[in-house]
């Protein structure tokens, strides 16, 4: 893809002191401080906008979101609460539920019209691999999801990047209802385990 | 769904796998289960994580769209990151503001949600909590065009409606939120009040009989009509 680029600079993923920093950017856009936000903007929005771009898949309905997603955060910011998670969590939740609103509005409007198909282009899946590569932290989410079992793997891909809810993965996966939202959990505790975030 | 049903479903929660009603279910759950809130925010950090293998830069262009258009919105207050530090007190001002409202609005119900603290108002959550947990709920979802989404929960069974609103923008100084039933000759009746942010809100009037919900800006003290144009419409489709 040809918008590929690298990182830049201020990059989240040099970890913990990216962490603080970030919790403090957010803390000055609540009280209005623009380049405060600019550089929040920076330091998270190739992680915001490739995680929107790989759940709703047309690049002109992502760029819609990720912008709704930042206007979100500079409204909401005061919101932020540091005792209740990291800033790039809260940033990343919004995103997501964010995107996957966007695929489910999107889909309760194509049952009523099979035509809007037609107008809604598909990103190839590893269309962000190369990026993920270059990432430090990609790398570090790589090993820690070498800890999942491959049916949690799965349960939780098509979850969280495929926009699906529990009961259609069950239905995609051909397992009975419940049990994906138990590997989707599992997976998940692995995961926070292997990664020593969230305790 | 049993506690434990209900416990289970935190992973799911966090990773935005629930359809509306399961989700409205455990926020209510949430509200209440400290245990689950600490999980969700655990798997929620654990997720976050997934965006670092897919990092794409947005077009150049959309960071001057977004930095022109942040001059343009205010920033929030910090109020509801507050309430859940200092409960007790600054909670009873929101009952008792809570209790005006339902007045004012002819007696419709108004607590807050999971997001914005517990809720202590017994009679307004067992009221929404039957519609919620009604075997036959049917549910609806709006994007509210001046931001945020309203789902309306409604059933026949337990004979109400509930209006669960989320992210709502506040409304323009001296305006309110007002919320309508469409009965069945069609015409809008008022159901209720509504402020920014998240809220759910027990449905004032015959929802069995109305074909629709609807959300518009009114003047402070509401309208007996809707005076400007819905910003969200939720139709109930074909009257049953």
């Amino acid at each position: 893809m040809s918008h590929l680029q690298p990182v830049p600079a201020g990059d989240p993923s040099s970890a913990e002191t990216g962490a603080t920093a970030l919790a403090a950017l957010l803390r000055a856009s609540a009280r209005g401080d623009e380049q405060a936000f600019a550089s929040l903007y920076d330091a998270t929005s190739a992680r915001v906008h490739g995680l929107v771009l790989r759940v709703v898949r047309d690049p002109s309905q992502s760029e819609e979101v990720t912008q709704e997603v930042f206007l979100q955060v500079w409204r909401t910011a005061a919101r932020y609460d540091e005792s209740k998670g990291s800033a790039l969590s809260w940033l990343m939740t919004l995103a997501h539920r964010r995107a996957v609103d966007r695929v489910r509005a999107a889909e309760a409007v194509s049952r009523q019209d099979t035509s809007y198909h037609h107008n809604s282009q598909s990103v190839p899946h590893d269309a962000t691999a190369e990026a993920a590569e270059a990432s430090m932290e990609g790398r570090r989410v790589r090993s820690a999801l070498a800890e999942l079992t491959p049916v949690q793997r799965e349960a939780l891909e098509l979850a969280y990047f495929g926009g699906y809810t529990h009961t259609e993965v069950a239905t995609m996966l051909d397992l009975p209802v419940g049990t994906a939202k138990t590997r989707i959990r599992d997976g998940l505790i692995r995961l926070r385990d292997a990664m020593g975030v969230g305790q | 769904m049993s506690a434990h049903e209900i416990h289970a479903l935190s992973g799911a929660y966090a990773v935005d796998a629930l359809d509306d009603l399961e989700r409205a279910r455990f926020e209510q759950h949430l509200s209440a289960c400290a245990e689950c809130r600490a999980e969700v925010a655990s798997l929620q950090d654990a997720a976050a994580m997934f965006p670092a293998l897919t990092e794409t830069a947005p077009p150049a262009a959309l960071r001057d769209a977004v930095l022109a258009e942040i001059k343009t919105v205010r920033p929030l207050p910090p109020t509801v990151a507050r309430l859940d530090a200092r409960r007790p007190r600054r909670f009873a001002n929101i009952i008792a503001a809570a209790a005006v409202l339902g007045v004012l609005g002819g007696g419709v119900a108004v607590y807050e949600n999971a997001n914005g603290g517990n809720g202590s108002n017994h009679g307004a959550i067992s009221a929404a909590d039957q519609i919620l947990q009604a075997s036959d709920v049917q549910h609806i979802s709006s994007p509210v065009r001046s931001g945020g989404t309203a789902t309306v929960f409604r059933s026949e069974q337990v004979h109400g409606a509930v209006l669960v609103a989320k992210n709502i923008s506040p409304a323009p100084k001296g305006r309110i939120y007002q919320l309508w039933l469409r009965n069945k000759a069609g015409i809008m009746v008022p159901a209720g009040k509504l402020s920014g942010g998240d809220h759910t809100v027990v449905l004032n009037g015959d929802s069995d009989d109305a074909s629709g919900a609807g959300i518009t800006v009114e003047p402070d003290g509401g309208s007996k009509h809707p005076t400007t144009v819905p910003v969200a419409l939720m139709d109930f489709g074909p009257a049953t």
